[in-house]
């Protein structure tokens, strides 16, 4: 066999960037987000029980006090994040044509950033009061 | 190979395809079983999940005002509304259980066949236990919030 052993593609020899370094971020970032969500999840329903049994006004107060409302704050970060990496994943498992494709992983940015902008909103506007 | 090897790739496929050349096994081919069964319903809660985002935000948002929260509680106290919010619970608490079975694998853990048995089998035993639990609290002490 001539020459060293290269698992690097003819596009990858001739543009000589080396590796993208990049190619673990979703993996990754869906452990990280793994890791925080079992805590967050714990704190979120206990927060939820407490709630139940009140009525609105008691309930905003609690909802928007510092703790709660940071611990809120970083459960809605930490599942939304998860949650799109995790639909993506399905989506590029199940669906094969390029543009339905691109389609529904676009629609599922759009998904979470929209949901996931309107649960801190509500959060927020029961800590500052607007 | 060069320049546009998705396209390249994607007519290799085909041809394949077309040839009929043995595929590998796929799911029809096994005998169901827990770990696989345990692999979908991850898959399926996670979806699940995703949805049930909406009322994470309609709840905080509608705990701003007593109208936007009383159509909540009519909602949530409705009984279509404790079927969700039960499904609801259970399907966050296994996905929950799940992921952690799969952080103790990212360890290179709990692939014996005895171990990955056990797990499933805790993980779904654990899921249902836990929610029936908290139910039965939330009903007993605010007394069918």
């Amino acid at each position: 066999m001539a020459g060293p052993l290269h698992i690097r593609t003819p596009l990858g020899r001739v543009l000589g960037r080396g590796a993208a370094k990049s190619g673990t971020e979703h993996f990754w970032r869906q452990r990280l987000t793994a890791v925080a969500n079992v805590p967050l999840t714990i704190a979120a329903i206990a927060i939820l029980i407490t709630l139940l049994g009140r009525n609105q006004a008691a309930v905003a107060q609690i909802l928007g006090s510092p703790a709660v409302a940071i611990v809120m704050l970083l459960f809605v970060a930490s599942i939304i994040t998860h949650m799109r990496i995790g639909m993506a994943v399905i989506i590029e498992d199940y669906v094969h044509d390029d543009s339905v494709k691109l389609t529904l992983l676009m629609a599922n940015t759009f998904f979470a950033i929209a949901v996931g902008l309107a649960s801190v909103y509500g959060i927020l506007k029961l800590s500052f009061g607007l | 190979m060069m320049a546009d090897t998705h396209s390249l790739e994607h007519t290799a496929l085909d041809q394949n395809a077309a040839a009929e050349r043995p595929l590998s096994p796929h799911l029809q081919i096994y005998r169901p079983m827990l770990t696989m069964m345990m692999s979908i319903v991850h898959r399926i809660t996670g979806f699940g999940n995703y949805f049930g985002v909406l009322l994470l935000a309609w709840w905080l948002n509608a705990a701003a005002s007593p109208g936007a929260y009383a159509r909540f509680q009519w909602f949530a106290s409705s009984w279509i509304g404790r079927l969700i919010l039960f499904g609801y619970t259970w399907s966050v608490i296994h996905h929950m259980l799940g992921g952690i079975r799969h952080l103790i694998w990212d360890t290179g853990r709990g692939f014996g066949p005895k171990e990955r048995e056990w797990l499933a089998a805790a993980n779904l035993i654990a899921s249902i236990t836990i929610t029936i639990v908290l139910w039965l609290f939330i009903m007993l002490t605010m007394g069918v919030a």
